[in-house]
């Protein structure tokens, strides 16, 4: 199979020691990343043209590369931007970048800002969904699911499992994720059960989510695929909006993704995965602490007002000592709810949602967009009426199963 | 012969400068290419590891960012080794350039930390600033221990 080739603009990633990390990643998904060449005669041309002054020569440089990708001067399939965390001028060139190239060119693009520590496997997923965004455009293409597929989404913390017959969800599981591959077949027998099908019947199968390599092997899955394409397909699938712009949010139980959508295909992503407290763990324990099922913390958070409890800290730990501290202080339940709803929604708004152009409509999905809570208090940092499509817990399950359907023989 | 760290370090004119005046330049003895192809304009010849902005913990603190204290752990130690400097200032990008302007703003504070002699000079624009440019630094050089003539 042809290599699909990644443009790299970056600015420290040599002296960083990950350079290696970022060749490894790209491999590991059949791609191949490439600098485009750039005259050094050019560099201070494109840098007074795109009108962004930086000192950095490293920066200059993205920014020249940067436009020949745009003006057609180098060819790619896709785009990798990364710079050094931490440094606020390559944070305003990263920034501006990624606008700028998805706006002025039909590249993908993905950015990331790493430390030493960044690993290929940080990166996996990212690249995977560069790589899908460029070799399966055909496939993302796709709006209507057809014939008896299934998809199966392994997260981190539940399973899911959707079957769907002629565009139709006939039928779902869901369990906690434990033993990844029981887990998945727990998931898979329930949802046969309820569409009264045998797994002979199923006509392809989609696999997502951190397990998807191991369930898809153990199911045979034609589709083996990252959940920044999947869920962005299922997205706009559920919401009735397969066509024009639209924001896809994501607050996982171990990463957070946001995905600025066109045509139901990522432009723009981010994914977070850094900090528990950002992530629906937090609401769980939250809702552990609370003595309520994870299920009633949206009900209860949307009968409270959280700016009555201080919370000092996005941290997981301290978080989760403020509402117990609020609590003790006298601080009702359903306040307690509310503001640990508004602590994710602000630090993922603060985060990561300042990364990817907002449009809409934005849909919420995942588990975490049952809460909601979780959902309102999104909705009121984003000044904007936020959707929760039905079956909006299932998302990855159903955008496998959706992307499955162009495997079924024939098709 | 004295140990003379040139800025900026990829530039082969002052190192050949410093050389051909009986020193030894302490850069980082790459050239900057007509076309760029590789990561960054001063992509280092051999495979920085993630160790090396650990190493660069020395010269910076855990919250700079991994690619200055990657090219500390570089540039740390020959600063360190350096008995006298010549900066140049404003130079164009064909004469030699370092990536990254935090670094480059951290290494020049640590050369007028260090308490060695440094020359100062901004970078040529025409002939005449050249020839001026070229006395100073041969004038700079002989006055340090050991220097001779070119």
């Amino acid at each position: 199979m042809k290599k699909v080739r990644i443009a790299q603009l970056s600015c420290g990633a040599e002296y960083s020691g990950v350079q290696k990390e970022i060749y490894e990643a790209a491999e590991s998904v059949g791609a191949e990343v490439f600098f485009p060449d750039i005259a050094l005669a050019d560099v201070e041309r494109a840098v007074k043209k795109f009108g962004l002054d930086v000192k950095s020569a490293d920066l200059k440089l993205m920014i020249a590369r940067a436009l020949a990708l745009v003006e057609g001067k180098v060819e790619a399939d896709g785009v990798f931007i990364g710079t050094c965390f931490r440094c606020a001028e390559a944070a305003i060139v990263r920034n501006e970048l990624r606008r700028y190239i998805p706006e002025n060119s039909k590249l993908s693009v993905v950015s990331y800002s790493f430390t030493e520590r960044t690993t290929a496997g940080t990166l996996l997923t990212r690249m995977e969904a560069l790589t899908t965004i460029a070799r399966r455009r055909a496939l993302l293409a796709r709006e209507e699911q057809t014939g008896i597929t299934m998809g199966v989404d392994s997260g981190s913390s539940t399973t899911k499992a959707v079957v769907m017959k002629d565009n139709e969800i006939v039928g779902t599981g869901w369990h906690p994720t434990t033993e990844v591959i029981k887990s998945a077949e727990s998931a898979v027998s329930d949802a046969l059960e309820m569409a009264g099908l045998a797994r002979e019947d199923i006509q392809a199968i989609g696999t997502t989510g951190y397990g998807r390599f191991l369930i898809g092997k153990h199911l045979g899955a034609e589709l083996i695929q990252e959940e920044l394409t999947v869920n962005s397909k299922g997205a706009v699938y559920l919401a009735g909006h397969q066509r024009g712009a639209a924001t896809v949010i994501d607050i996982g139980g171990m990463d957070n993704k946001a995905i600025s959508v066109i045509d139901g295909i990522p432009g723009t992503f981010t994914m977070g995965g850094i900090c528990a407290g950002a992530s629906g763990r937090f609401l769980e324990m939250t809702a552990k602490r609370l003595g309520v099922d994870i299920t009633e913390l949206g009900p209860l958070a949307m009968k409270g007002m959280g700016k009555n409890v201080p919370m000092n800290s996005y941290c997981i730990v301290f978080g989760t000592q403020s509402l117990v501290n609020a609590l003790a202080a006298g601080s009702s339940p359903a306040d307690v709810a509310a503001a640990a709803c508004h602590s994710v929604a602000e630090q993922v708004f603060e985060q990561q949602l300042q990364e990817v152009d907002i449009k809409e409509p934005v849909i919420m999905v995942g588990g975490t967009s049952l809460i909601e809570g979780l959902v309102y208090a999104m909705g009121q940092l984003l000044q904007t009426e936020v959707v929760v499509p039905p079956n909006s817990q299932y998302i990855g399950a159903v955008g496998s199963a959706l992307l499955a359907s162009g495997f079924i023989k024939g098709e | 012969m004295a140990k003379v760290f040139i800025y900026p370090a990829t530039s082969l004119i002052l190192s050949d400068l410093v050389a051909r005046f009986g020193h030894k330049p302490l850069g980082a003895a790459l050239g900057i290419r007509e076309r760029i192809q590789t990561a960054g304009v001063d992509s280092p010849p051999l495979q920085i590891t993630p160790e090396e902005p650990k190493r660069g913990l020395k010269y910076a603190a855990v919250e700079v960012p991994s690619g200055v204290r990657g090219r500390m752990a570089i540039y740390g130690p020959l600063i360190e080794e350096a008995e006298a400097a010549i900066i140049v200032t404003e130079a164009d990008l064909a004469f030699g350039c370092m990536g990254c302007a935090r670094t480059d703003e951290l290494i020049l504070f640590s050369l007028r930390q260090s308490g060695i002699p440094i020359l100062e000079l901004e970078y040529p624009t025409n002939e005449e600033e050249g020839i001026r440019f070229v006395a100073a630094v041969k004038k700079f050089l002989a006055g340090l221990p050991d220097g001779g003539e070119a």
